[in-house]
Order: C-alpha cells, then sequence, then structure tokens
C-alpha cells in the first residue's frame, strides 16, 4: 500500500534531505508517494500545515514551538521528530561595512570574536557621528538566523535592539537588498551568502558554526494531531528522511546532490554555488579563494538528525531572554515537549540505526571530539562549543 | 448584510501587497464598491516595511505566494517599526476564518483591536475576491486559448487558399473534412497544415 504525504519547504539548502528522500528513492522504498510543495514564506508554511494542506513540513526549529506556544498566531501544537540536519548559516556585511570592519582592525578571516569587536568600533565610531544605526537583516523573528545572529552581536558588546535595528527580508530579496544599500548585513541559510559574495555585492564575516559549532537549524515539523492519527506514516517518513541525509552526507554525491538543488521546482540558482555551502568550501569575499570550513553544514553525522530537547530549551532560552515570551514553566514545558527524540528512536528501531541515549545534553560542552552515550553503546560526538565559551544547560532553566 | 452596503468605518485604512496587478484591482475594487473608499495598493517588492509605516494601514491583504508575508510577521515582535503591534487571527475562534482565506490564497493582518464583526466581513468579502479572480483567470486562459486556436485556423485558410486557389469557404470546408476523418480538432489540424508549410517554404 502507497501512502500519500505532502510536505511544504522553502527554497534552501537545508531543503535537500526532503528532496533527496523523493528523487532517490528513499520515499519510494518505504512505501511514501512524497510530494514536495515549494512555497515562499514561512509565514504560508505555518498556515498551510494548520490548515491542513501540508501533512508535514521543512520547519524552522524556534517556528514549531512558537506555535506550540501560541506566540505571534494561533496555537497549533507542532512536533518536531527530526532534525534537518546542523548549521548551514553564515553572517555576511555588505562590501562597504566590510571595509569599515577591516580599518577597525578586522584582520581577514571569520574569527567571530575578531569580526564581532571591529563591528562594535564600527558602531560605536557611527553613534558618535550621529549616523543611523546599521541595518540587519534576518529571515523570521522566530529562527536560528535571528537568534544566532543576536547571540553573536551581544556577546560582542552590541545591543541588538539599541545599538543595530534588525529587519526581516526574505532570503531572495537580500542580496538587492544589500546591493541598494537598504542593509548593511544579514543572516541567513546557504545559497544565499554565496550568492552575496559570488554577485559581489558582499562578503561573509563569519559562519554561525563559528559561533556555536554543532549548531541546530531547520526541522521536520507536523502538527501534533497528524503524528497522532498517523504515527506509522510519519514513521516511514522519517526514516526515508534520515536515508536521504546519510546520502547527502557522502561526498562522492555532494555534486549530484548541487545539481537536483539546482533545478528550478527545488532551489534553482547555480549548481556550483550550491556546492558551495554543501562541501563547506566558501569564498569569504568576491575574487576571494575558497576556505574548507569543517562542520559547516552537518546533513547527518554528529547526530545530526536527533530532535535534542536541550536545542528546544535553547531556543525557548532565546525567546525569553529576547522579551519574545514570558518565561515560565508552563511555556518551557510546552517548548520541551515539541522536539520529540522518543518518536525518532520508534520510527529508527526497524532500520537498527543507532540513537544518542539521552534526550538532553549540556550544549557546547564538548571542546574535542569524542563519544556520547547511545542505545547501542557510544556513538562519535563533537568537538562542539559556543564562541564566547560558555555551555548551555538545559537544566539551570 | 445591510453593514456590507454602508460600512461604519469608510475611512478604515487598507493596503492591498499583491505583485499580480489584475487581482488587486479586482480586490480594490471590491472595497471600494462595499463602500471602503481608502485603499492603498502597493505592487513592489522591496522596502514594504517604510511602505506601511507611511500608509499607517489597519488592515493588510497580501497573496499568500508572497515572501513579504514573513516581513509582515515581524511587526507582531517589532511593534517600534510601525504605529501598532498589528496582529492576524490571534484566537481560536478564528479557525474557519484562516482555513477559507488559506484556501482562496489571500493572508490577512489586521490591527490589534479592530472590532471583530468588521474584520469578518471585509475578510469574508476578501476571500470571495480572490476566489472570483481564479474564476476569472481560468476562464481568461480558456478565452486566450481560443483566440490563439481561430488565429491557427485563420492562418491555415490563408495558405490553402494560396497553395491550392481555394474560396475561403472552400478552405474551412476541407480543414473540417479532415479533422473529422482523423477525429482530431480543427485547430490541430490546423496547426499541423501551418507548420508543414512552415516547413516546406
Amino acid at each position: 500500500m502507497t501512502r500519500d504525504v505532502v510536505v511544504g519547504f522553502i527554497p534552501l539548502l537545508d531543503c535537500a534531505p526532503l528532496v533527496v528522500a523523493k528523487e532517490k528513492g528513499f520515499a519510494a522504498e518505504e512505501g511514501l508517494a512524497l510530494e514536495l510543495i515549494r512555497e515562499s514564506s514561512w509565514a504560508s508554511i505555518r498556515d498551510r500545515l494548520i490548515v491542513g494542506h501540508f501533512d508535514a513540513a521543512h520547519m524552522l526549529g524556534p517556528m514549531a514551538i512558537a506555535s506550540s506556544l501560541g506566540v505571534g498566531h494561533l496555537q497549533v501544537p507542532m512536533v518536531a521528530p527530526l532534525s534537518l540536519g546542523l548549521g548551514g548559516n553564515a553572517i555576511t556585511v555588505s562590501n562597504a561595512l566590510r571595509r569599515s570592519m577591516v580599518e577597525a582592525g578586522a584582520a581577514t578571516g571569520s574569527d567571530p570574536r575578531v569580526q564581532g569587536e571591529a563591528l562594535r568600533e564600527v558602531v560605536r565610531a557611527r553613534e558618535v557621528r550621529r549616523l543611523a544605526p546599521l541595518t540587519f537583516a534576518m529571515v523570521y523573528p522566530f529562527s536560528c538566523h535571528n537568534y544566532e545572529l543576536r547571540y553573536w552581536l551581544a556577546a560582542c558588546g552590541i545591543d541588538p535592539d539599541r545599538d543595530v535595528r534588525l529587519v526581516v527580508i526574505p532570503p531572495p530579496l537580500l542580496v538587492d537588498a544589500m546591493r541598494e544599500e537598504q542593509i548593511d548585513g544579514f543572516c541567513v541559510g546557504e545559497p544565499w551568502n554565496s550568492v552575496a559574495v559570488s554577485a559581489g555585492v558582499g562578503c561573509i564575516v563569519t559562519p554561525t558554526t563559528a559561533i556555536w559549532r554543532l549548531s541546530p537549524e531547520k526541522v521536520l515539523g507536523c502538527r501534533l494531531q497528524w503524528a497522532q492519527r498517523d504515527p506509522a506514516t510519519l514513521a516511514a517518513l522519517i526514516r526515508a528522511v534520515y536515508r536521504a541525509s546519510q546520502w547527502n552526507e557522502a561526498p562522492q554525491n555532494h555534486a549530484e546532490l548541487a545539481r537536483l538543488l539546482a533545478e528550478p521546482r527545488y532551489v534553482g540558482g547555480s549548481p556550483d554555488i550550491l556546492l558551495r555551502g554543501i562541501s563547506g568550501e566558501l569564498r569569504l569575499e568576491p575574487g576571494g579563494v575558497a576556505h574548507q570550513f569543517t562542520d559547516f553544514y552537518i546533513p547527518a553525522r554528529q547526530a545530526a538528525t536527533f530532535p535534542w530537547v536541550s536545542h528546544a530549551a535553547w531556543f525557548y532560552a532565546q525567546m525569553v531572554r529576547w522579551g519574545q515570551i514570558e518565561a515560565s514553566e508552563a511555556h518551557l514545558e510546552l517548548a520541551r515537549a515539541t522536539y520529540r527524540p522518543d518518536i525518532y528512536r520508534s520510527a529508527m528501531t526497524p532500520l537498527g540505526i543507532d540513537s544518542p541515549a539521552a534526550d538532553s545534553k549540556i550544549e557546547g560542552r564538548q571542546p574535542l571530539a569524542g563519544v556520547i552515550e547511545s542505545t547501542h553503546g557510544v556513538l562519535q560526538f563533537g568537538p562542539d562549543g559556543f564562541f564566547d565559551g560558555t555551555p548551555f544547560d538545559p537544566d539551570t532553566l | 448584510m445591510q453593514d456590507d452596503k454602508h460600512p461604519k468605518e469608510p475611512s478604515l485604512r487598507i493596503l492591498i501587497v499583491d505583485q499580480n496587478a489584475m487581482r488587486a484591482s479586482v480586490l480594490e475594487e471590491g472595497l471600494r464598491e462595499a463602500g471602503y473608499c481608502n485603499v492603498t495598493v502597493v505592487r513592489e517588492m522591496q522596502n514594504l516595511l517604510r511602505r506601511i509605516a507611511e500608509l499607517d494601514p489597519e488592515v493588510i491583504f497580501i497573496d499568500l505566494e508572497n515572501p513579504n508575508r514573513d516581513v509582515l510577521e515581524q511587526m507582531f515582535q517589532v511593534s517600534r517599526c510601525v504605529g501598532r503591534p498589528i496582529a492576524m487571527f490571534v484566537d481560536r475562534s478564528d479557525a474557519d476564518m484562516i482555513e477559507a482565506a488559506v484556501d482562496a490564497g489571500v493572508g490577512a493582518y489586521v490591527v490589534d483591536g479592530l472590532r471583530k464583526d468588521r474584520i469578518k466581513s471585509i475578510l469574508d468579502l476578501a476571500v470571495s475576491r480572490f476566489n472570483a479572480f481564479d474564476k476569472l483567470r481560468t476562464e481568461l486562459d480558456r478565452a486566450r486559448t481560443a483566440l490563439d486556436e481561430r488565429k491557427v485556423v485563420e492562418r491555415a485558410k490563408g495558405i490553402l487558399m494560396k497553395e491550392r486557389s481555394l474560396s475561403e469557404d472552400a478552405a474551412y470546408a476541407l480543414l473540417r473534412k479532415a479533422a473529422m476523418n482523423e477525429n482530431r480538432r480543427i485547430s490541430e489540424v490546423a496547426q499541423s497544415v501551418v507548420t508543414a508549410a512552415s516547413l516546406l517554404r
């Protein structure tokens, strides 16, 4: 029996496991007829999930939590039983801002501390000269990009709500907005940073994996109601996307993946530029040479598909920190309950896949490569860490 | 409903954000007919936030395919960008309204505190206009196809009249006979004639 599943996605690099699940037959092997529908805004992804046009979707992790909490919109409980990889984002600034940062001491390179301190000097100098604050764009209020950008700015002594302006601009419009000098910088997923560099419009100052090495990103999200009504279909979908993530991990598949994503019905654009994010070989500035960034985008290794409850707790902590929601035990519980390692593990059982034994961990505590306990023994894990050296312990919330 | 013909707030500031000029004007016209005079249409994609700050709308309609929906969503969070916070439907009882809107392909954002019955009638109007536009578009596509077919038939007739020295009626009769014999549409046969003639030229 074939089961129909409709999944919405946004044209970004990390929709890759969904595309590969369909195109390389992993969904069909699980008995799924997977239909992928391309959307143009996160708001539409959420709305079409809520009204049932989509069974599941490519979602921002914090967006699934916001929906469960009912912030900014209807309260509709969502679940995130699978992570669609780690990392894949970067912060890019305009050529003009980059020049000012270099004058303020940012050497070439991408160290977030060095870059951030130079940016702080630029911000202070503009204040003294009574110039308008710099404008940075991100893609959605409840997004990893918003929180990573704020985390970096704040840790470098820049108040993201007072010292700069933060605006939302959809990814496909970012490069034009930078060219037209409406914005001075942005934090977005690939391929858009590389598109800006390739267009000669901006320079990557840091990949966000330099801010938090094993930072979470998108999830496979669905309504709790659908997960409860059709658990077998959800489990089959999780397995198909998991196997697609493994396929994406293998370097020999990277060129084919770039060509697949470059098709106009998926992400579109140039396969060469998509390959930069897939392989972690980024060019930081127009005409610059390629740098290899280890762990820039991780489809499957490092337990990258596991929905850590501590990721949900970190997102909740950022929502509280930046005033999007009141801190409360009830809110924390709703946020934690959105991430579902239990559904992940039970879906993996038929494949005999090893999973982390714990649901939660202290984030960013493991500075060296090592292992974590798993259902079958141990799993390779690490290094991980935040650039300011402060781990995040979800139990201290 | 009498209320729809004589809205209590004809000056309600309504903004339509749609890249599709025709659909935007279908909605704008509907709103004006219902007595709302303060309607603005924005088609460009850039700088939406600045336009909104200038216009200070109380109701915003935006097509669902528009990536700028996420720009509007930020206004829930950053009310300092505009005069006051704007909320879509934040109440569970609004689920049916959202469903109708999403099915029609229109998103709606409404200033917090606007009376609910007023919102409902305006949204119903937007939903029905978006649905009407969809119907109109289907009809237009059909009309365009019919027009294209007529043009092909005219060209095929011209070719036959010239090559075989036929009258216009005789040329048409020949096309029709070939179509009946081959169980095809006249426009398909005509297209074959036009293609063949261009190959033989």
